[in-house]
């Protein structure tokens, strides 16, 4: 079929499917249907991972962004109960201001893909590596310390967004009395 | 080649209607259960002890008139109770059950896939289970529905996370491998899991009852609060469908109960009964034997779900959450402690070098 094998086919499809969930992202005017549009994207490029064989880093990609962050950014739009009506008209201005900023955006991400050319392209897909057990391997041995770095780091983000969550009573109490 | 895509697609299809079968049989077994706790008779018109009353049950939901909100979103309204019956069916893929079937001079897993990621591979289906309720509460349009999704998504999120950190001591203490078939191959001689790993069986157990939205943590559809929770809008089969899954969700988690951590589809001295009984590997009768012990163990399983649910009263919803974040996240965090020390020093599975 055309001299292309089944890798390639399924990588053209995926890549079609995901260019094309990510543009409805952007041009669905309801958000919960652009979140949803998200999740599909991010579906296709736990495909890609697939076809990398990367499968622990498929799942894990869907885990965390699909059945984790994403279930949070809905709950969030479907709480503050977003329509399509309520959507802010911005001025004439603004909206020319950011699609000329959007477009040398474009200009520099075509610029980029100039040297791309010279890069080596590693056949990652008929190699092991990104199996559990090779992963595991690798981020506990080589990049030991960095993989603690980034541990400690979240750690510290989730104190911060605790305490920032946290109630205080002391000022609530205020509020209630000042109304 | 093509052989073994035939026998796949005809395991799909087995296993597909296997988990349909049981969950329509699992909603008569939970009505006379509950009969015979609350000393009544149960379904007993359809057929010979009601044996019909899922036949009867599932042709009056496909009869009823169907009903969506005009104000709702229509085709996330349809997509809901799809996706949440979609995901139910789909964690059955890696479960293994029974030994392999030799035919024609090959040995066939009876399993539909067994990928080096099974168990991770379950914990993103469930995280993907919590939009086919989001997503069905938020199209009904109902404030109820909202609430009951809301409720029903945030339990899930929570107790997934004890869930994944008690499967993690399961990994340690079973060798480390993610695939569902090592782990039950595992415990073929020996103990089974259950031994080493008490505590984590109980917390998967907890939150194995809040996943499947079974009381004592039916929250999302609490009567008395919410009215009907994220299925109010919800009639004819898409409430069924809604309902059915929840079976199919209970049938999988047993099934994953049985086989993490009490042998799948081994039981005690089953390599000398094969020896006894004469057979090889690879013959019908073991599978057969192996798929029957595993199923004795489903069925128990379900029957101690049913138990709970008739027995203990609902949660309060800071009780609920209270028990999740407070009480099984730092035991989950200190059985995963415990198994890597007896791991270490005990047992010296795990190599201990600085």
């Amino acid at each position: 079929m055309l001299g292309l094998t089944i890798t390639q086919w399924l990588f053209g499809i995926l890549s079609f499917l995901a260019i094309m969930f990510a543009l409805m992202v952007v041009f669905t005017r309801n958000p919960v249907n652009s979140v949803l549009y998200l999740v599909l994207t991010f579906f296709c490029i736990a495909g890609h991972y697939l076809l990398l064989n990367a499968q622990f880093l498929a799942v894990v990609h869907i885990v965390v962004y699909a059945g984790a962050i994403m279930v949070l950014f809905l709950f969030i739009i479907m709480l503050m109960n977003l329509n399509a009506d309520t959507e802010p008209r911005k001025h004439i201005v603004t909206r020319l201001i950011a699609g000329v900023i959007g477009g040398m955006l474009l200009i520099v991400m075509v610029g980029a893909l100039k040297g791309a050319e010279q890069l080596t392209i590693v056949r990652a897909g008929a190699s092991q590596i990104g199996l559990v057990k090779n992963l595991g391997q690798v981020l506990f041995h080589e990049f030991l310390f960095p993989f603690e770095v980034a541990s400690i780091l979240l750690l510290a983000a989730l104190v911060g967004a605790i305490m920032i969550g946290k109630r205080d009573t002391n000022t609530n109490d205020k509020k209630v009395i000042n109304n | 080649m093509l052989s073994l895509i035939i026998y796949k697609a005809i395991v799909c299809v087995a296993v597909f209607l296997l988990a349909l079968g049981v969950a329509a049989y699992a909603t008569l077994w939970e009505r006379k259960f509950a009969a015979f706790l609350q000393d009544r008779k149960g379904p007993s018109r359809a057929g010979k002890w009601g044996l019909l009353q899922p036949l009867a049950d599932g042709g009056k939901m496909f009869m009823k008139e169907e009903i969506i909100p005009n104000v709702s979103n229509r085709s996330l309204f349809i997509l809901g109770p799809s996706l949440f019956m979609v995901t139910a069916v789909m964690t059955s893929a890696v479960i293994p059950w029974g030994k392999p079937l030799m035919i024609g001079g090959h040995l066939y897993d009876l399993q539909i896939t067994d990928i080096n990621i099974g168990v991770i591979y379950l914990l993103g289906v469930v995280s993907i289970g919590v939009y086919g309720i989001m997503i069905g509460g938020w199209a009904s349009n109902n404030k109820f529905a909202l609430l009951g999704a809301v409720r029903a998504s945030s339990q899930m999120i929570s107790y997934e996370i004890a869930m994944g950190i008690s499967l993690i001591a399961l990994i340690i203490s079973a060798g480390g491998s993610l695939s569902l078939k090592d782990i039950i191959e595992g415990q073929d001689a020996g103990w089974c899991n259950f031994v080493y790993q008490p505590l984590g069986f109980l917390i998967f157990f907890i939150c194995a009852l809040a996943e499947t939205n079974r009381a004592p943590f039916d929250l999302p559809e609490c009567e008395t609060e919410l009215v009907g929770g994220y299925h109010t809008e919800y009639s004819s089969m898409k409430l069924g469908l809604f309902l059915f899954a929840e079976y199919i969700n209970m049938f999988i988690s047993s099934a994953i109960m049985a086989g993490f951590y009490f042998g799948g589809y081994n039981f005690p001295f089953a390599t000398e009964f094969y020896a006894w009984l004469g057979l090889e590997e690879g013959s019908w009768l073991i599978s057969l034997i192996g798929f029957g012990a595993y199923f004795t163990k489903i069925f128990l399983f379900i029957c101690l779900f049913m138990w709970v649910r008739w027995t203990l009263p609902r949660f309060r919803y800071d009780q609920l959450m209270n028990l999740g974040w407070k009480t099984l996240l730092p035991l989950s965090l200190f059985n995963l402690a415990l198994t890597v020390v007896i791991e270490i020093f005990i047992r010296k599975t795990i190599p201990f070098h600085f």
